[in-house]
Order: structure tokens, then sequence, then C-alpha cells
């Protein structure tokens, strides 16, 4: 069987099994990534050839700093990181709650943390460094998910009441936002609404440093753990039949979820669907192996992100219009897709 | 379903109460606010309008027809959201849930931007047209494959259908940034701030819609036996589907094009007859149509007053009230059946 690579710890408590056509489909995205990367820092209201966006970032470039150093790298590194927290946060959930059609903007978590950022904004904005908005978002996210799973449990949790649960949460979500929206000034409303859409507008490099370690600690977790997760696919009886502490490692895939949810609305407002669709995509291309799709996913999520950003900042100059109206209208109607496909289950 | 009250001569009496609770609720929103006006000065404004009087030009002004569309608003949501829950045999039907009002803003926010639309008219047919569009592709996506229309299916196609008509609101409202505060003033949903000339030409429409579903209670209740047993019986249920779709349409669509998008008064209401009076709906019907406009002449009133001098919108007020009904539901797991 020379057609997988297989990668075990002492004891095969920890093992990866990556087949050769995968790894070969993960490089292959990698590139694409990295491609679109390059690109993506060489549009804008100034053309940059690719070539010297390649020097530059080797460090020997010259002449165009300013506008990569402080406007498109931490730009588009920020649309790589929310991706692929969005994208591996839904696959998580998806897994969880085995319904395709799960995703963070889907069951209401996306609303909680959107309320706790826009509380951020509407009382603190100026007095206390904007550093705790992701804080606060990353808190409204938690606190919404307790919400909605304590709501739901009833002897343990039914996927699909964790779903209608999170739809009835997010829209009083939304209504506490519009509230919170209301008691503020006109200024701040317009500065909340355009955060809201999901704009990657005036990232700095500070937003990734401080985004950066929260991806790098959970998606290799998630990893690592990934192949309980193939198992609770097949049922929760079956699952406890192999082993699986089902509820536990539930609560716990969800925290990551959830974090990696409410890191990514913190640093980009509420981009949509990149959650529902990435998975998918990543499943299509590598198949059903949970361990591939994390990176799979990440890579899917970050190109979407991407593409999403760097068509809306680029194709209505001088507007510069939020990334998630661009997401949701790609989103949607795969969202339909999928309902259709999912027809007959 | 259990109901509270069995004999229909109670229900008679308790109809006649709740007439009368939103007559009070209905005097009490025109005579309370910001500047209180004695119930004598609502009266005597009503009799003998006079200019000078600041009073009789607050109530003929901005009162009342706060007030009246509030009840018009208050009452065809409730009318369509029990439509919907009959028609789709589902209980968490209700149009702000299954995207009708989402579809709805999102064509009034495009005849904005892009035909700049100024005539209520204009606002009013391209409310009924987007939700219709969104009313027929929700109720498409819920009802394709074997198992037909499921309450879980067509719930997950409303969020799905309102997300893709709120984005694209969003959107349009961000490239055209303009209008984006006459049109936050519709998303918000709210009943205050609109004259009277907004509610007039939408009125014969859901007046009309309104007559025509309190006369179909009959039918709805063999329709809600099964659709075997109603054709079995001779109804043609087809086009009493039909015309319930139409009917929620107008209703659905008018109060938007009214009020804007104000939710779960029209998920919450229709739960809350059909516990007091059951599932009889020659009686539902227009116990909906009255206790709608009182919960949203109270939930009007007590947004005036919460954080005074500013008012909190009518649409957080009612999903406050309602949200925890839906997470009622869901817990107690759903069954199928009007």
């Amino acid at each position: 069987m020379a057609k997988t690579y297989t990668v075990r710890s002492k004891g095969g408590r920890i093992s990866f099994q990556f087949s050769k056509r995968t790894f070969s489909i993960l490089l292959l995205l990698t590139a694409i990534a990295f491609g679109l990367f390059i690109f993506s820092l060489s549009m804008g209201s100034r053309f940059i050839q690719p070539v010297d966006v390649l020097l530059h970032l080797i460090g020997q470039g010259e002449g165009n700093s300013f506008v990569l150093n402080t406007l498109r790298i931490p730009r588009t590194l920020l649309a790589v990181l929310v991706g692929a927290s969005l994208a591996v946060s839904g696959l998580i959930l998806q897994g969880l709650i085995r319904n395709p059609l799960a995703s963070p903007d889907i069951i209401g978590i996306t609303s909680g943390a959107s309320f706790g950022a826009i509380m951020f904004i509407v009382f603190w904005m100026g007095t206390v460094p904007i550093a705790y908005q992701s804080l606060w978002a990353i808190a409204g996210a938690f606190a919404v998910s307790c919400l909605i799973y304590l709501l739901s449990w009833k002897k343990g949790v039914k996927p699909i009441t964790l779903v209608l649960m999170g739809i009835g949460i997010s829209a009083i979500m939304k209504a506490c936002v519009t509230f919170t929206l209301v008691l503020s000034d006109t200024m701040t409303t317009t500065k909340s609404y355009i955060w809201l859409t999901g704009s990657l507008y005036g990232s700095t490099m500070k937003d990734v440093t401080a985004m950066l370690p929260w991806v790098m600690i959970i998606l290799p977790i998630v990893m690592v753990l990934a192949r309980t997760m193939n198992v609770k696919e097949l049922g929760d009886d079956l699952a406890t039949g192999l082993g699986v502490k089902v509820q536990a490692k539930r609560l716990f895939f969800l925290l990551m979820s959830v974090t990696l949810a409410g890191v990514a609305v913190a640093f980009a407002g509420g981009i949509e669907f990149v959650g529902l669709m990435a998975p998918h995509v990543a499943r299509m291309i590598i198949g059903r192996s949970f361990i591939a799709l994390v990176p799979a996913s990440a890579l899917v999520g970050s190109i979407l992100v991407m593409l999403a950003d760097l068509v809306a900042r680029t194709a209505f100059l001088p507007l510069d219009v939020p990334a998630g109206v661009f997401t949701a209208a790609i989103g949607a109607p795969f969202f339909i897709y999928l309902l259709y496909q999912q027809r007959n289950r | 379903m259990r109901s509270l009250i069995k004999k229909d001569s109670s229900k008679a009496l308790l109809f006649a109460g709740f007439i009368v609770l939103m007559l009070v609720f209905f005097m009490l929103s025109i005579s309370l606010g910001q500047t209180s006006i004695s119930l004598k000065a609502t009266i005597h404004a009503f009799l003998q309008f006079d200019e000078s009087d600041p009073n009789s030009v607050i109530v003929m002004t901005s009162r009342l027809s706060r007030a009246l569309i509030a009840t018009v608003v208050g009452s065809s949501l409730a009318i369509s959201g029990a439509l919907m829950q009959a028609l789709t045999r589902n209980p968490l039907a209700a149009p702000d849930l299954l995207g009708i009002n989402a579809g709805g803003l999102f064509f009034i926010v495009i005849s904005i931007v892009f035909f700049s639309t100024e005539s209520l008219t204009g606002y009013m047919w391209t409310a009924f047209l987007g939700a219709a569009i969104a009313g027929m592709l929700v109720f498409l996506l819920g009802s394709i494959g074997r198992d037909g229309l499921t309450p879980v299916k067509i719930v997950l196609a409303g969020a799905a259908i309102s997300a893709l008509f709120a984005s694209f609101t969003q959107g349009l409202l961000i490239v055209n940034e303009q209008s984006i505060q006459s049109i936050l003033f519709w998303m918000a949903g709210s009943v205050s701030g609109r004259s009277i000339d907004m509610l007039i030409p939408v009125l014969p429409y859901i007046l009309g819609a309104t007559i025509v579903a309190l006369l179909l209670g009959r039918s709805i209740n063999v329709l809600l036996s099964g659709d075997d047993i109603a054709k079995g019986l001779g109804q043609r249920t087809l086009l009493l589907k039909i015309t319930m779709g139409v009917l929620v349409v107008f209703l659905a669509g008018g109060s938007v094009a009214v009020a804007g998008s104000i939710g779960f008064v029209g998920f919450l209401v229709p739960h809350i007859v059909k516990k007091l009076v059951g599932p009889d709906h020659r009686w539902v019907l227009p116990y909906c149509a009255v206790v709608g406009a009182s919960l949203l002449l109270a939930a009007d009133l007590a947004a005036r007053f919460l954080i005074m001098p500013q008012e909190v919108p009518i649409g957080v007020m009612t999903a406050v009230a309602g949200a925890p009904l839906f997470v009622y539901l869901v817990r107690k797991g759903l069954k199928t059946g009007g």
C-alpha cells in the first residue's frame, strides 16, 4: 500500500493517514492560495507587478512598501486567517450536528459574537483599547452558544434541535443589536452597520498578530483530535459503542468551533456563508476523511475570503464594499443547492 | 390541542372582551406618550379638530396614524401567521421566519436604489412582489424531497432565503450610501413616524384579504384534517392553498410596505389564540385579528416608555415577547399539525 502516507506517534494515540491523492490535492490548494495571495497583493487602485510583490516579500523590492506593508499585506493575511477559522468552525459544526446545513452563522454563534462586538463599539469605543473588541466578540459567541446548548439540552442534545434553537436565538440577538444601535448616535450606527456586514477594511498588522495565535493553536488541536470526529459522524450510538465519550467530546469540539467563529467575527465582522461553503467544497474534492478535511477546508475558506475581499475592494473603486456581501451572494445560492441536494434525507 | 375555553358562548364573550381590550389599547396609544393627552382632550380632538390646539394636532397627525397602523399591521401579521401555519402544517411558520418579510424588504430597497421609486403605491407593489417571490421560493425549497414539507426543512429554507435577501439588502445599502437613512427606517420595523398616507393605499388590499381569510375558516378546518380527507369531502384543496398563499402575500407584504419587518407577531399570536380557543379556524382567525392588533398596540405603548425620551424599535419588543415561545416550542419537540 504505497498509496498512503502514515504518520504515527508511539503507542498510536495520534496518527495521520493521507492518501497520495489527498496529499497532492492539498499541495495544489496551497499553491492556489499562495498564487491568489500574490495576485491579491498586486491588485488595487494602484497595480503592482506580481514580480515586484514577490521581490518585496523576500525583502528586495523598493518603492511599494507603504501600499504593501500597511494596506494590502495585513488585509490579505487577515482574509486568510478569517477564512480558515470560519471554514474549520463550520467543518466542526457540520460534523457535530451531522447536518450539512450547519454553520456558525446559521446556528446563531455569529449573531452572539456580533452582539458582543456591537456592545463594545457602541459603549466603549474610544475609551478602551480596540484589542478588547475581539474579547467581547468571543465572549458573546461563547455566551450565546452556551445558551443555545443549554436550551437544547434534553438528556443530551439532538442536532436538529440545536439548529432550530440557533435560528430562534439569533433572532433575539439581532433584536438586541438593533436595540443597541438605536441607542447609539448616527456615526456609530453607520460604522457598526458596515462592520456587521463583514469587512476587512482598515486591517492592520496588529490585527493579524492578535488573531494568528488563536488559529495556530486551535487548528492543530482539531487535526490531532480529528479521528474521533470521523467516528462521531457514524452516529451517537455507534460512536459510544466504539468508545468515544460522545457528550464530552461534542462539548469540546463545540468550544473549538465557537472560539474560531468568535475570533473571526471579532476581526472581520459577519462574513457569512464561508463556514457553510468551504467544508462542502473541501469534501467534494477530498472525500470524507476528517483529518485531511481540516487543512483542506481551511485553505478553501482562505481562498474564498481572499477572493471575496479582492472583488469587494477592486470592482467598485473607489468604493470599498464589505466582503461579506460577496460571500453571501455566492453562499446563499449554494445553501439552496444544498437544500435541494439533501431533499431525500 | 386542548383549549382553555370550550363552549362557543364563552368564546364569543371572550372575543367581545378582546375587542374592548383592543379599543382600550387604541385609546391609550393615542393619549399616552411623551406628552400625555387626557382622554377628554383626545375625544375633543376627534369631534372638533382645532389647528391652534397642540393636543389636537398631536392626536390627529401623529398619534392616530400610529395607532391605526399598529392595529392594521398587528392584525394582518397575526392572520397571515395563522394562515401560514395552517398552510404548511408547521407550528414554526410565520412571515418573518419564512423569509417573506425579508423578501418584501429587499424588493423595496431595490426599487428605491435602482428605480428611485418614491410613490407609496410603488413600494406597496414591490413589497407584494417580493413577498410572493420569497414565499414561493421557501415553499418550493421546503417541499422538495420524498417526505414533502417538513417543519425543519421549511424553517431552514426560510432562514436561508432570509439570509440571502438580508445580505443583498445590506450590500445595496452600502454601495448606495445616500439612501441608507431612509431605508434603515424600514428595516428596523416601526409603526412610528409614518403618516396615515402610507397606510391608505395598502388598506383596501389588507382589508379585502382579511375579510376573505375570515370567510375561509371552515374550509381551513377541513384542509387541516388532511389533504386526502379534504379532497374526499369535495374540497378543491389546491385552489384553497393558492388562495391562502395569495392572502399571505397581501397581508404580510402589505404590512412590510407600511411598517417594515416586525418579527414574531405572526408567530406568537396564532399560538396564544389556539391555546385559548382550540384549533377551530372559524374562531382562530377573528381572534388572531383582534389579539394581534392588541398585542402590537401594547408593544408599541411599552416601546414608548421603556427608554424615554427615545423609543425602542417595536420589532425588538415583539422579538423579546415572541422568541421565548419559539424556544419553548423547539424544546418541546416539533410535531406536524396546524
